[in-house]
């Protein structure tokens, strides 16, 4: 490209030193909001701090957790996918196929102890997921089509196989070592809020201490850069939307599991939720920035609001609107404390 | 409809004047004085060259001019009345209107709607569209633009488009032009067309500010010219009564070299690089791409080898071809002798080539990462055990750079974006140096920093010579090739235009290398 002559005597203004207190604000910012609503929310309905609410809250956001934890990767790379929700009903209505026995017996009612039983659902739930993913990794990198695009399609396409797959019905009725895997706990902990934060843990490891990890937030945080430095770039943005489709999947599993039913409109919406829960967390939408931990208090701080919301008796129609305006918000703050940065 | 500049009522065109005078501009930067006491006259209907190397201020008085900075000090007059202009709109409708570098057109709209674009002929809701069409054609007639208005603007070359950029000035009815540096990216016929058309305007009254490098151009097309360096005045005069070495000489200055010391041209070692015929052609899916032709040169083991030319001479083209970065169409590349070929960077930096880029903030460095991914990011392989990231051996990698090329950060945890320019480069230089390269490029090593971590860089591209590695350094800076450089290869419009030794060059002679055709055999003889 050609450049425009800039006159080179400009100083660098960047090296204004002393404590950056904004810095320290943004950076917690998601943190110090949650600590807020849950004060104000105890405050208010003292029920709220029970434990079992506390892990009400917390086994419902597990699903869409899980899926922010792939999304957080895909994010970083200033990709985004839409497709979650409908890849998430499609691979649970292969791994309830999976778990009745095959499709001659999904609409069996009942335990009918023909399936192929628990780890077979999973693997086929995840192996869709993967399947899904990869395919749009190679739409975005080899056709070169925009991530909001290829995902669109991929919203409308794996609703339809969904739709097509489950032929009108849910497929319901599985073995209680299936069921387990969404109703189960361990002491106190229910199994999906385990499943969710090892997950999380695993992602954490992976983006801070692994090669990949490195690579990840240097492909999204300036690409160029990163060909120039010998990554393979197209390798790395196919890679997040296969780790997404990992994480719809293994979502997906864990949702039939927990609702005891596979049904083709699984997940609608869960985009939305799923997004929000990796911005909320402060992973820029820009790319090269964020982080797990992020993720899991955005997550946890959308399931706080919805469910204080309830115990307030405020309608879910208000809800939606209180959901979209935060994630308006959360996106406006880190714009502008990206600009406060370049200012600085 | 069109604003009649209102100073164009009040004023007689045919004043005799200065149309244009600016006094004792001064601007000021953040840490920087960028222009100071800078003086500019153009005259009715006068082609007005206005020169200087880059960093010279000439962009930023430009700039001044056209409403987009506000000087500190100073007066622009314009027909002998005081004016001030807030804002590049202030400008237009005084009947300045600037031509920049990259256009401003919208790709996907047609050269009519561009042309009068905000100004569209009809009612206030509906555009007449038949009106709209001849009003462009009008226009574009007399400049010579044989295309239909509606031809979308995508589909022109840059020529036709930069002759849009011109029929909009036209229809604002402007009575200077500001071209900024309007043949850059032209060939040979097609700054031919620009000069006559030029002429043309020239002959119908208008004059015209004209930025450029090429001062073959200045004595054929301008009247007078105006020389800025180091953001100050150094003269002006008619183009008439000069000679092209008194314009260099102003240009350059003298006291620039003597912030460098002498230093001996080392001893070659054997040669670690060998380009031969490099090409690449436009293609359809990138036509205004910049064209090699035939570029073939060498680099020694230890010592540095200087690419000089003009922007857009092909210079950062060819270190990205080498470098795998780009395709190119023929041409061979041997390494250590052997011919190797490269299906992107990776490859490159396998065989021991690395690239420093010529923009370190959008090609080079990760702003919003730790300056340890920034150094470590290219050699995980050796900061690695498996999949993991051993942070103690990437803390040592990271520790030795920064004493070997004393970075001043905070810490290795600070974001690179929060680093002063030189240190930004040091940390794009220990990236490359942690590989162990046997060829380093290095393109525009000390853009946008201070003289004084300029001076460290240099150093440091020296010392990275005598360590037996081949350093090729870009630059648009000649005081810096000389510094530097042991050897220069010139370059011009994709072509290798000649070679001289450090000590044989002066500033003179290669600006006369990169600028002429035919001077690098004429220069060599000089030189020897």
């Amino acid at each position: 490209m050609r450049r425009v002559m800039t006159d080179t005597r400009i100083a660098d203004p960047s090296q204004a030193g002393g404590v950056d207190i904004f810095g320290f604000v943004a950076r917690f910012a998601p943190m110090l909001f949650l600590i807020a609503l849950m004060v104000l929310f105890a405050a208010i309905e003292p029920r709220f701090l029970s434990s079992i609410n506390l892990f009400n809250v917390m086994r419902q956001v597990s699903i869409t957790g899980l899926m922010a934890v792939g999304m957080t990767f895909v994010i970083l790379t200033a990709g985004i996918d839409l497709s979650v929700g409908s890849l998430l009903a499609f691979a649970g209505l292969v791994a309830a196929a999976v778990a009745k026995g095959g499709l001659e017996n999904r609409f069996t009612v009942g335990e009918g102890g023909v399936g192929y039983g628990w780890g077979l659902a999973a693997l086929a739930a995840i192996a869709v997921g993967l399947a899904g993913g990869y395919l749009q990794g190679l739409a975005i990198t080899r056709l070169k089509v925009p991530p909001f695009v290829v995902t669109l399609g991929g919203m409308s396409a794996f609703r339809g196989a969904a739709l097509l797959f489950a032929a009108g019905g849910p497929i319901s009725g599985f073995e209680p070592s299936f069921t387990w895997w969404g109703q189960g706990k361990i002491g106190p902990v229910p199994i999906p809020v385990i499943i969710f934060l090892a997950a999380a843990a695993l992602a954490h490891v992976t983006l801070r201490y692994t090669r990949y990890g490195r690579q990840v937030y240097a492909v999204g945080g300036n690409p160029e850069a990163a060909r120039l430095s010998g990554l393979n770039v197209n390798r790395v943005i196919a890679s997040v939307y296969v780790i997404m489709g990992f994480f719809a999947g293994l979502g997906a599993f864990v949702l039939a599991a927990r609702l005891n039913s596979a049904e083709a409109v699984a997940g609608t919406g869960y985009e939305l939720t799923v997004i929000a829960s990796v911005v909320i967390g402060g992973t820029s939408l820009f790319g090269g920035s964020g982080t797990i931990f992020g993720t899991v208090i955005g997550t946890i701080l959308i399931g706080v609001l919805l469910n204080g919301l309830v115990l307030m008796n405020v309608s879910s129609y208000i809800q939606q609107i209180i959901i979209g305006v935060i994630i308006v918000l959360a996106v406006a703050f880190d714009t502008f404390a990206k600009s406060r940065r370049r200012k600085a | 409809m069109a604003h009649a500049p209102a100073a164009l009522s009040s004023a007689p065109a045919k004043s005799r004047g200065p149309i244009l005078k600016m006094t004792g501009i001064s601007k000021r930067f953040p840490g920087v004085l960028a222009l100071e006491d800078v003086h500019l006259e153009v005259g009715h209907a006068e082609i007005h060259a206005l020169l200087g190397e880059n960093g010279a201020g000439k962009s930023t008085l430009l700039k001044v001019l056209s409403g987009a900075h506000s000087a500190d000090a100073g007066e622009i007059e314009l027909y002998g009345e005081p004016v001030a202009f807030a804002t590049p709109h202030d400008a237009q409708r005084a009947g300045i209107v600037t031509i920049y570098q990259e256009f401003t057109l919208a790709p996907d709209m047609t050269i009519a709607e561009n042309v009068f674009i905000g100004r569209e002929p009809g009612s206030k809701l509906f555009i007449s569209w038949r009106r709209l069409s001849e009003d462009t054609r009008a226009i574009t007639d007399k400049i010579g633009l044989k295309r239909d208005p509606m031809t979308l603007v995508r589909d022109l070359s840059v020529a036709e488009q930069q002759l849009v950029e011109i029929a909009r000035a036209l229809s604002m009815r402007s009575r200077l032009i500001v071209m900024d540096e309007p043949t850059s990216a032209l060939s040979e016929a097609e700054v031919a067309n620009l000069a006559r058309i030029i002429g043309t305007l020239k002959s119908e009254g208008l004059s015209i500010i004209f930025v450029t490098h090429r001062l073959e151009e200045v004595f054929r097309l301008c009247d007078r010219f105006t020389v800025l360096r180091d953001g100050r005045y150094v003269g002006s005069g008619a183009v008439a009564d000069v000679t092209v070495e008194a314009i260099i000489r102003m240009m350059v200055g003298r006291d620039v070299g003597a912030l460098y010391g002498e230093r001996p041209i080392p001893e070659h070692g054997p040669v670690a690089l060998e380009v031969e015929g490099l090409t690449r052609r436009r293609t359809a899916r990138d036509p205004h791409a910049i064209e090699l032709v035939d570029v073939s040169l060498r680099a020694h083991k230890g010592e540095i080898l200087g690419l000089a030319g003009l922007v857009g001479a092909g210079r950062t083209e060819t270190a990205r071809a080498i470098f795998g970065a780009d395709r190119f169409d023929h041409g061979v590349i041997r390494i250590d002798g052997k011919e190797v070929s490269f299906a992107g960077p990776r490859d490159a930096m396998l065989h021991g080539i690395g690239l420093a880029p010529e923009d370190r903030k959008k090609q080079a460095l990760f702003l919003r990462l730790a300056i340890r991914t920034n150094i470590t990011i290219a050699a995980q392989d050796q900061i690695s055990r498996g999949w993991f990231i051993d942070e103690g051996r990437e803390a040592a990698v990271v520790d030795e750079f920064r004493r070997l090329l004393s970075i001043r950060m905070a810490g290795p945890d600070q974001l690179a974006g929060l680093l002063s320019g030189g240190n930004q480069q040091k940390v794009v230089l220990a990236r490359w140096l942690a590989l162990r390269p046997k060829i380093l490029i290095v393109d525009e090593p000390t853009r946008g920093i201070d003289i004084g971590s300029k001076v460290e860089v240099h150093n440091l591209l020296i010392d990275m010579a005598k360590s037996g590695i081949a350093v090729i350094v870009i630059s648009s800076e000649l005081p810096e090739i000389l510094a530097v450089s042991d050897r220069i290869v010139t370059m011009r419009e994709g072509r290798v235009t000649g070679e001289i030794a450090r000590n044989d060059a002066t500033q003179e002679i290669l600006m006369s290398m990169m600028t002429f055709h035919d001077a690098a055999g004429e220069a060599r003889v000089r030189a020897s």
